[in-house]
């Protein structure tokens, strides 16, 4: 039931809606006109570029080593800097996760911590010890405070700082030493799921992928949204940069993986099939760049040529959907986590 | 049980959230049972099968699925067929006719379709009372093809312990099912139960196999009113004891767009119109050219040297890459770009010993303190960056850093309030001077193509 009106207020109401109107039909405008710029410089289709590459060959790529033991569905696994040890959700490898769900973990750069968090909506770092008796839950420091659940979480070059992406639809980055708040980023319309960082040595931009079907690219320092990408038709469940840095590729739950070029400010690939009809986890480069990972929720691994966007081999194995997917440090592997309760590794 | 009718028995109607992942999935797969069955457009022949005694109805074999499967969806392999026939099954839109296992063979076992009141695009939570009439009438029933198996009777024998109070509701209801049922025809009925038991098979699968229906717990709350009273599939009213889906996550409030969220969209679209980008087809040659470059350094495109750790067990690859003796493969990559360079510790090393023997090592160790400074915790930066200024800018400094007049000034104010970005400009104007003057002689000089060419005495180390 709506309060009742004075005829002052509602004349007011009425003028607030045809600003509010006005504003929409400027930005669609915008929109239009943006697109049409954009689409002038889209020229040639990569793959078309890309048929003077020379194919690759047939793939050899099989489970090298299957971790079980979890008791849980993995959902995130990520690499130590020493290319071997790896930390997972659920029990396991090197801490034992006091979290009841835990969606989100990374590896400090040191190797000598872990960061994990999920439904608790925070992110808390814990430290790795040798002795496997330390009871390391109680040396656990809490750096992140969302208002819904961690989705992703990544140190930055250094164990001093964590980027967080969040169910509150936020981005932030924490001061892990203090806890303190150092920056946040607000633009995603809905819940964001994933984040990545930039390459680059010195570089301070971060992409994030959210329920909103976007993929919004981030100044560190400012906050500010630099770049914003809506071509995918459902939630962007995983994205990650191109190894040079100047493109990203993304997996969605409408069942493609798409790249997005920085400098044309454009999506340049779309990696699909007819018969891939189940949503995309997880995405992953090869060390050149030259292959995509894809994690698909049908309990598969697609692996793409990124230049020529055909499908360069299908691996079954997994029992139920692949959750996490991340190629090592070196390039030499790639492990998967799934609901099934176990991790491969694949070379 | 409801008749199979087309539109779902409901409490209501709500607007399907058509555009939840799992609708998504749904609707892709219900457009492909659909044209499976279309026999008039190239779906495959349901035809009645002659087995013994008596007649089995509307029955389609499994290679025939997977023949159609392979031709119209393209796929050239038939594992992949059978894998995705296979999901299509433990979703449960199709279904072997004499087993509980949801999956599609490639051969002349028997599957039927389901029925769209099962579909779970209805978003069907069967309570447990459902399944306990369900598993409690079978046992009514004389028919071989309905005993339960073991599995059903342990749920049974569960079910009946956990309800015991209610037991004689439930075999009321259970009752009243078998004579709704014996009122049908009798092919009728064998289909209509085949596909009530694939129904069960999903919601409450053989041990062992996939429960198809868990969700992404990031993505429950959007699912089509989480909330709601639980629609029976026997048409038992909800008596407030149904039970609340395990996983809760608080719902955010949908946010309404306002006058300064749309504001904020237009001040974004006309910097991005204001953006310069390049053209497609430069992009696409600078990531062919990336790509090429890297490709030899790539273990899944080209040999690892001496063997790749996972595949062969041995671990020398491993043991090289961590010595700070540099392969000349690993060298080479040092002259792709100076960014190559700094990003190899043993890059970072070599340049730093180069520039030495120059005397002109200030630029280097200031770039690497500006990297330092942004990877320290907040309390430490102010102090290091103050300690930067003093080595690297101050007047009277040490180790003096070149910079122009506009930088120094930008930095300098930087500095009465300083933050780990202080020496962006600055870094930012030292890396291109490197770039275009000291890392060029870098790459020229002894030191570098000594590496590069594996000049120096090796001792091979095993």
């Amino acid at each position: 039931m709506r309060s009742p009106l004075t005829p002052e207020m509602a004349t007011q109401e009425v003028q607030l809606n045809e600003t509010l109107a006005h504003l929409k039909t400027e930005s669609e405008t915008l929109k239009t006109k943006l697109e049409e710029e954009r689409a002038k410089l889209h020229d040639v289709e990569l793959h078309q570029v890309a048929e003077k590459v020379e194919g690759l060959g047939q793939f050899v790529m099989k489970t090298r080593r299957t971790l079980k033991g979890h008791g849980n569905k993995v959902l995130c696994m990520d690499w130590c800097k020493d290319k071997r040890r790896i930390v997972s959700s659920s029990q396991e490898h090197a801490v034992t996760m006091p979290c009841t769900w835990v969606m989100a973990c990374a590896y400090a750069p040191s190797g000598c911590a872990v960061a994990c968090g999920g439904l608790d909506n925070k992110c808390s770092v814990y430290p790795l010890s040798l002795d496997k008796n330390e009871n390391l839950a109680a040396k656990k420091k809490s750096v992140a405070m969302h208002t819904n659940y961690l989705s992703a979480c990544s140190f930055t070059n250094s164990d001093m700082q964590i980027l967080t992406s969040s169910g509150d639809g936020t981005c932030a980055l924490w001061d892990v030493e203090s806890g303190q708040l150092l920056q946040s980023f607000h633009g995603h319309a809905a819940d964001v799921l994933c984040l990545d960082l930039a390459p680059s040595e010195t570089g301070n931009t971060f992409v994030s992928g959210g329920c909103d079907k976007k993929a919004n690219v981030w100044d560190m320092r400012s906050g500010q949204c630099i770049q914003s990408f809506e071509t995918h038709e459902s939630d962007i469940n995983s994205v990650r940069y191109y190894p040079s840095g100047d493109a990203f590729a993304s997996g969605s739950d409408d069942a493609t993986c798409r790249l997005y070029d920085l400098r044309a400010d454009r999506e340049v690939a779309i990696y699909s099939k007819e018969s891939i009809i189940f949503g995309v986890s997880s995405v992953d480069f090869s060390l050149s760049g030259r292959l995509l990972f894809g994690g698909y929720n049908d309990y598969t691994i697609n692996v793409w040529d990124v230049l020529k966007g055909t499908r360069v081999s299908i691996l079954f194995g997994h029992e139920n959907r692949v959750s996490t997917l991340r190629v090592s440090p070196d390039g030499t592997a790639f492990c998967t986590g799934s609901w099934d309760h176990t991790l491969r590794i694949w070379a | 049980m409801a008749e199979g009718a087309k539109e779902p028995v409901g409490v209501g109607t709500t607007d399907p959230e058509e555009d939840s992942p799992n609708m998504i999935v749904y609707r892709k797969i219900e457009d492909i049972v659909t044209r499976i069955q279309d026999e008039n457009a190239g779906g495959v022949s349901i035809r009645t099968v002659k087995s013994f005694l008596s007649k089995i109805p509307s029955v389609v074999s499994g290679a025939d699925i997977v023949q159609w499967l392979m031709k119209n969806l393209s796929v050239e392999d038939p594992a992949e067929a059978i894998h995705l026939g296979s999901l299509v099954a433990a979703h449960g839109y199709i279904f072997p006719i004499s087993d509980h296992v949801l999956m599609l063979k490639d051969d002349g076992t028997l599957y039927r379709f389901q029925s769209p009141y099962f579909w779970p695009s209805n978003c069907w939570e069967p309570e447990n009372t459902d399944y306990a009439i369900y598993l409690c009438k079978r046992t009514m029933q004389n028919k071989a093809r309905l005993e339960l198996a073991d599995y059903e009777a342990e749920n049974l024998a569960r079910l009946q312990r956990a309800f015991a109070r209610k037991w004689e509701f439930i075999f009321m209801q259970a009752e009243a099912q078998v004579k709704i049922d014996r009122k049908k025809d009798k092919a009728e009925r064998k289909i209509l139960d085949s596909q009530e038991r694939a129904f069960w098979d999903v919601h409450r699968p053989v041990p062992g196999c996939v429960n198809t229906t868990e969700m992404d717990i990031r993505k429950c709350r959007r699912e089509r009113n989480p909330h709601r009273v639980k629609k029976s599939v026997y048409g038992v009213p909800d008596d407030g004891q149904s039970q609340p889906s395990p996983v809760h996550i608080s719902s955010q409030p949908t946010k309404k767009t306002t006058k300064e969220d749309v504001q904020k969209e237009i001040n974004f679209l006309n910097s991005q119109l204001d953006r310069h980008c390049m053209k497609v087809s430069k992009v696409a040659d600078s990531l062919m050219s990336y790509t090429e470059q890297f490709m030899e350094y790539d273990p899944f495109v080209s040999a690892t040297e001496p063997s790749n750790p996972w595949i062969s067990d041995d671990m020398s690859f491993w043991d090289l890459e961590a010595s700070r003796d540099p392969s000349q493969q690993r060298v080479k990559k040092w002259g792709f770009s100076l960014e190559e360079a700094l990003k190899d510790p043993a890059g970072r090393d070599q340049f730093l010993k180069f520039l030495e023997s120059e005397f002109s090592s200030e630029n280097l160790r200031f770039w690497l303190a500006v990297q330092d400074l942004k990877r320290r915790p907040l309390q430490d930066v102010s102090s290091r960056a103050q300690e930067i200024w003093q080595e690297f800018l101050a007047e009277g400094a040490p180790s003096p850093i070149n910079l122009d007049s506009h930088s120094y000034e930008r930095t300098s104010q930087n500095i009465k309030d300083p933050g780990r970005y202080s020496y962006e400009d600055a870094q930012e104007h030292i890396f291109k001077l490197m770039k275009s003057d000291s890392y060029a002689r870098f790459l020229r000089s002894n030191i570098y193509q000594d590496l590069l060419l594996a000049r120096k005495k090796v001792s091979c180390t095993h």
